[in-house]
């Protein structure tokens, strides 16, 4: 700590800062542009000016820009002093200069940076008589716009997507004031995290695309804190609705899990909610028509709900979802939704989590880890913000080096000049070519049992104790020897894997790399990837899978299936979902989208998304989350599934209906039965919860047109909507200070109507939200106990003749089920192919581009061949679940042949 | 009186070539420094010779080399030449590197030995065409004859060279926006600290220094300090490269002691202002330094006396604006050079400079108002040393506040008569 002199007053903050981060910690409102609290600082834009003086007597002092500046004791500093004020103010003339003054029609207005330090200045009247530079705009791809003439020039767009997301395809060109910041030329942006330049940019030059398709200012949408749905890391996010239509997805800041940061798919992947495809009420399909009310749904309902019923859990849906399902049809005759080798991979999975012998880490954790290795997982795929995380510990890495020379690390562009190309070890380990491949020290292309032999190798010269490798290859235990030294160096190992490939020992493997590494003083970090949004929070369920239903041993086959939020066409494979669903003589779906599974209900329940529910999700790490409801559906036939699920019990149980009252009833309810949730239920606050008798509201209190929306259908302005189940409301009124970091339905703060106002938000500027981070880790370490390493060591990798293992490779963009219905998402999405090696594509005698039949469990698909030089033989991919090649149960055993043209 | 810089210069033949040059006594140094003195004796000497930066900043060469990291065996670090000559009305090193190539290598030699660099570059001008091929004809005969590449002479020193020559960029001059470009980056500045001798070219130890100032090194390690003070007339060490441009009778170059009169410069050795031109300001040392007028006439030309009288000494080399050109559009000219010059990094520079090259072309063009002269003074304050990123907005702005301090009527004029007097 140190104590500084802010304008005479002795203030302390904490050493290693730079003053714009010191000042903005403490409260002042400083201005600045090109400085971001991830991103460090280059002092470009000179905006946040102070006078420094040399010391107590020193009267005239000189500017400095703060965020250049390191915290030192007993510095004196004044940023009331009148040049100081008059330079900043002057940045801003200096800046409107080209700015088009457009924020009338400018989709950032309202929650525009620029706009706030404009106004934080108090510069208002410009002097310039001249003419402007005028840019020209490019098209960017289907997720963010371009409008360069608004650009200020703060280099933050170029520093994030190159220097921080790894981006090659956005540069800064030109020079003097005709900066020009964009692509070579035309196109999409590749990156998979262009949709941050929206936030990041601080006026309108970058933003969100997807928005503009149905534009709403901040201020005018109905807000809510969530996480997001596409893949197992629970990113937090922002989602905002105007007239029952979900309109934006932004960042919500959790420091200890995506920080400022969110993927392009859990951006813009959020259209499903919006899509035509939506279920919209009730129907019983031997009806005519088929759609009904409540009322006679419930009457239907009363026969076949009666008898013994089979539930099928979702790792799409919530914790309470899954739990009211439970309830209704009892502990013993609930299975999870996904296949029986998904469950037992994520039963894997779940016991090395469990042991307490390893160390789960957070995002923000793995961005600290000095040697990542990953063994089968492609994570820009699989787990995309993970990969940024692993992106930014290699270069932390590199530039611990530099306190030899005294950087400070907030220092971006000096730091970067001085570490140059140098990285910290990375170790990938995958079938295919991959992103990461660009940053890691080691990067070898393997069949999934290799891997997985790789990794026991590892983990055996690691601890002799692990189980060795037979038959292993002079080549490949040379290897193993060199990549267990680099990780015996490492201060803080960091192993990722996952169940992308769906091979168990490589899970296995590297559990015991992580167990071998572990000391008396530290465990090893160990990661992984699974497979949804709640994955891990289905497995922690511990139910069996479906296909126990069908015990053949089971004296009596129930005839009723409720199937939640799950097309199990994807989960199952096509041919095991029809063998099972057709075993049963009703079949109630609760989904929120038509899909394959819907079409075989005879009783289908519209529920609501995430977007018009509350509920919890257990990411990878185990970390339980809260989302809650954006907004209420005018469509009152959608509704939570936890709220179906409930009601139907009642209407097994013979009670009359009540609506369920307070969700956290279920929650506790949940952790009662099933202890491995404790915490969970803390989350966050309950229903009851007021902040001076008063609720948190979702709307900003500039919201507009309340009683004019919806005139057109009734002048009287209807009553606004009450949610009975947390402490948000569906209104402007309301708590306006800063609720509990798990209930920040927006960032605003006075004078800082953009993004920029997360800083009020957190205790120390890019640290924690004020009272820590949302989230609960429920895996919890032990401090005693003996590690146990696992055995089901592979036998080497022998490709058999004309047969080949198939695996899946997944794609960002496509094979996550929901993101796909938007149009970006699916227009980015790659078309069917097959990858195939070089050696077995010469040997098939087929060409890139060429059609190749595959057949695999009874299905014939036609595949346009794609190869890629670094497969091994007897290895081909295919894209993971994307449209028209949905269901495949992978890996498995395929036939390749030379389709005749 | 002694002339080391230029005494192989002659406009009547080409360059001395290697043969010629050792004939003449050239590589001298490169034999002393490096077979009888240590690098930091080398240092030593040139800390004590007073050698002052030629570039234009005129910091104590020697001390900036002994910022460099020493105890570190093996590390690499770098020399480089700074050969990016693009001073509006510098051309001295032009003059160097043209006429008088090996005495620029030699320098390097024995500036890469002190600081124990292994690798040089020369960063030069992209529109000096003549001096690349003299300088990459001299660096072959240099490799050839074993004063460089590996183990120099038998002495196991090593030293690489390189000439690089840039894409013509102002910014370049710059030293980190040099380094910067030469990595092949944007030629943007760069932060300091860290200063380049401690992270400089691709993050390593890096000594830059302009070419006039490698160039004299030689001759004090020949000479010794005391000789090299005993050169000059003022308060600074050495001879210096004077230049003179603008409506004399004899506009040229000049290698004189250091210190010697503005006045002397222009009337004995630029030979007076051309007939019916008359004197009436000049800028000391390049574009980017204040103006001076009559009253400064006896000013020695050193960085201290420049310096008292409220200027820079710049590169030495002096610009002089006669009664028969108008200040404002003088001023212009520089504004528009150095707007266009802006690398667009910094906001002040790159929206302040263009905003006053507008307002002094319309000042020019007879549409100016009273305002504008009060924004031109907002922008001479604000474009200040420290509120801009690196030294080019605060140098465009030296001869605009002292040609508004010395020049105010001329401005006043061209608002009152709508129009410019001189046109």
């Amino acid at each position: 700590m140190a104590i500084i002199y802010i304008d005479n007053k002795p203030y302390e903050v904490k050493a290693g800062k730079n003053l714009l981060e010191a000042c903005l910690t403490l409260g002042f409102n400083l201005p600045y542009f090109c400085w971001h609290p991830a991103m460090g600082s280059v002092g470009a834009c000179r905006q946040c000016a102070v006078k420094l003086f040399r010391d107590e007597q020193d009267q005239t002092g000189r500017l400095v820009m703060s965020c250049m500046e390191p915290v030192r004791e007993n510095m004196y500093l004044s940023i009331d002093d009148s040049t100081a004020k008059a330079f900043r103010s002057q940045i801003i003339e200096w800046l409107m200069t080209n700015h088009p003054h457009d924020c009338a029609v400018c989709d950032e207005g309202g929650s525009c940076h620029l706009q706030d330090m404009t106004v934080m200045t108090g510069h208002t009247y410009r002097r310039f008589q001249y003419k402007k530079r005028t840019y020209t705009n490019q098209y960017l791809g289907p997720f963010i716009n371009h409008e360069m003439n608004r650009c200020i020039q703060c280099y933050r767009c170029v520093r994030f997507y190159k220097d921080y997301a790894g981006g090659k395809d956005l540069d800064v060109f030109a020079a003097h004031d005709h900066v020009y910041f964009g692509r070579a030329k035309n196109g999409i942006l590749e990156n998979e995290f262009s949709g941050n330049l929206a936030e990041v940019c601080p006026t309108g030059v970058f933003t969100d695309k997807t928005l503009k398709q149905h534009y709403t200012r901040k201020w005018d949408m109905t807000m809510a804190p969530s996480v997001c749905q596409h893949c197992s890391l629970g990113c937090n996010i922002i989602a905002g609705e105007r007239y029952g239509e979900l309109r934006q997805i932004t960042s919500r800041f959790n420091g200890e899990v995506n920080g400022y940061f969110i993927c392009d798919r859990g951006r813009f992947g959020y259209e499903f909610v919006n899509s035509i495809n939506r279920i919209q009420q009730p129907l019983i399909r031997d009806r005519v028509p088929e759609a009904v009310n409540k009322s006679d749904l419930f009457a239907h309902l009363k026969d076949i709900l009666s008898g013994e019923i089979i539930g099928i859990g979702s790792p799409r849906a919530s914790l309470e979802s899954n739990f009211a399902l439970k309830k209704l049809v009892g502990k013993n005759n609930f299975y999870q939704g996904v296949s029986k080798e998904q469950v037992k991979l994520m039963d894997t999975v779940l016991q090395i989590n469990n042991s307490g012998q390893v160390h789960i880490p957070s995002l923000k954790e793995c961005e600290q880890a000095d040697v990542v290795l990953i063994l089968g997982e492609d994570l820009t795929n699989s787990a995309p913000r993970l990969a940024l995380a692993v992106r930014q510990a290699v270069i932390k890495t590199a530039m611990d080096d530099a306190k030899n020379i005294n950087l400070p690390s907030w220092h971006d562009a000096a730091l970067r000049e001085y570490i140059q190309e140098e990285k910290g070890v990375l170790l990938s380990f995958y079938p295919v070519n991959t992103k990461m491949d660009e940053i890691a020290s080691q990067t070898e292309n393997l069949s999934p049992d290799e891997i997985a032999r790789l990794g026991y190798a590892i983990a055996n010269l690691l601890n002799s104790e692990s189980p060795g490798v037979e038959n292993l290859d002079e080549g490949m235990a040379g290897y193993a020897k060199v990549l267990a030294e680099v990780l015996k160096s490492a201060a803080r190992p960091l192993i990722i894997s996952g169940t992308s490939l769906g091979n168990e020992s490589i899970i296995k493997a590297a559990a015991n790399i992580a167990l071998a590494l572990k000391t008396d003083i530290q465990k090893a970090s160990l990661a992984y990837v699974v497979p949804e949004c709640n994955s891990m929070g289905l497995a922690m369920m511990q139910a069996a899978s479906y296909q126990d239903a069908l015990n053949p041993r089971k004296t009596f086959q129930p005839e009723t299936l409720v199937i939640l939020e799950n097309d199990l066409e994807r989960s199952l494979g096509a041919d095991e979902a029809n063998r099972f669903i057709s075993s049963f003589k009703n079949v109630i779906v609760i989904d929120h989208l038509h899909n394959s599974t819907s079409q075989k209900a005879t009783v289908l329940i519209p529920c609501g998304t995430f977007a018009e529910a509350d509920g919890t999700l257990i990411n990878n790490e185990g970390r339980a989350q809260c989302f809650f409801q954006v907004f209420m559906p005018a469509n009152e036939n959608i509704r939570e599934s936890w709220r179906w699920l409930d009601e139907f019990n009642q209407i097994r149980e013979g009670r009359k209906i009540e609506n369920l009252t307070d969700v956290s009833d279920l929650m506790n309810e949940l952790v009662e039965e099933m202890p491995q949730f404790k915490r969970a239920e803390t989350v966050a606050p309950n229903s009851d919860f007021r902040i001076n008798g008063q609720k948190i509201p979702r709307e900003p209190h500039r919201y507009s047109g309340r009683t004019a929306m919806l005139a057109n259908l009734n002048v009287s302005e209807p009553k606004p909507p009450e949610d009975p189940d947390t402490p948000l409301s569906f209104t402007m009124e309301g708590f306006r200070g800063i609720p509990p970091a798990s209930l920040i339905p927006f960032f605003w703060s006075p004078g800082w109507n953009s993004v920029q106002s997360i800083n009020k938000y957190q205790a120390e500027v890019g640290g924690p939200l004020h009272g820590g981070d949302p989230g609960k880790r429920l895996f919890s370490e032990n401090e005693t106990g003996e590690r146990e390493f696992l055995n089901t060591v592979p036998a080497k990798f022998h490709p058999i003749e004309n047969e080949w293992l198939i695996i899946s490779l997944p794609h960002i963009f496509g094979s996550e089920e929901l993101s796909i219905y938007s149009k970006g998402v699916k227009e980015r999405s790659p078309k069917p192919y097959i990858a195939l090696g070089k050696i077995d594509a010469e040997k098939l005698n087929i060409h890139e581009g060429e059609t190749l039949q595959l057949k695999i469990n009874d299905r014939i698909f036609n595949l346009k061949t794609i190869i890629k030089d670094e497969l091994a033989i007897g290895v081909a991919g295919v894209p993971w679940n994307i449209p028209d090649l949905i269901g495949l149960n992978l890996p498995a055993k395929g036939i390749l042949i030379k389709a005749k043209s | 009186m002694e002339r080391p810089l230029t005494q192989n210069i002659s406009s009547e033949r080409p360059p001395l070539n290697l043969k010629e040059y050792v004939a003449a006594g050239g590589y001298r140094s490169v034999q002393k420094a490096l077979k009888t003195m240590s690098p930091q004796e080398v240092s030593k000497t040139v800390q004590e010779s007073d050698l002052k930066g030629r570039g234009g900043a005129g910091f104590n060469t020697g001390m900036k080399w002994s910022f460099v990291p020493t105890k570190e065996p093996g590390h690499v670090k770098y020399l480089v030449a700074n050969a990016d000559e693009m001073e509006p009305g510098t051309f001295k090193d032009r003059l160097l590197l043209e006429g008088d190539p090996h005495q620029l290598i030699e320098g390097m030699i024995v500036s890469a030995f002190a600081i124990q660099a292994n690798i040089s570059y020369i960063f030069l001008r992209w529109a000096y065409k003549k001096a690349a091929r003299i300088i990459r004809h001299a660096i072959d005969e240099a490799y050839e004859a074993g004063y460089l590449g590996k183990n120099i002479l038998g002495t196991g020193v090593n030293l690489e060279m390189h000439l690089h020559t840039g894409v013509g960029r102002y910014m370049c001059g710059e030293e980190t926006a040099l380094l910067n470009a030469l990595e092949g980056k944007r030629a943007t500045p760069r932060a300091k600290p860290p200063f380049p001798q401690v992270s400089g070219l691709f993050g390593k130890p890096t000594i830059v220094n302009n070419v006039e100032t490698l160039c004299n090194i030689p001759h004090i390690i020949n000479h010794g300090a005391d000789w090299f003070k005993s050169l000059s007339k003022g308060e600074d060490a050495g001879t210096k490269l004077y230049g003179i441009s603008g409506q004399v009778n004899k506009p040229g170059i000049w290698e004189l002691p250091i210190g010697t009169t503005i006045r002397e410069l222009i009337e004995e050795h630029a030979g007076g202002m051309k007939n019916g031109y008359k004197f009436r300001g000049l800028l000391p040392g390049g574009a980017s330094t204040d103006f001076l007028v009559e009253e400064h006439l006896d000013v020695k030309m050193d960085f201290k006396s420049i310096a008292a009288a409220g200027s820079r000494m710049g590169t030495g080399t002096m610009v002089i604006l006669d009664d028969q050109t108008c200040p404002v559009g003088f001023i212009h000219n520089l504004e528009h050079f150095f707007a266009q010059e802006s690398c667009g990094f910094c906001t002040p520079c790159r929206e302040g400079l263009p905003w006053t090259e507008k307002i002094l072309l319309s000042i020019e063009n007879g549409q100016g108002r009273k305002e504008d002269l009060d924004l031109l003074e907002m922008h001479t304050r604000f474009l200040g040393p420290g509120n801009t990123f690196c030294a080019l907005a605060p140098g465009a702005m030296e001869p605009l506040q002292s040609g508004l301090k010395y020049f105010r009527e001329d401005f006043e004029k061209h608002i009152d008569l709508k129009k410019c007097p001189w046109r």
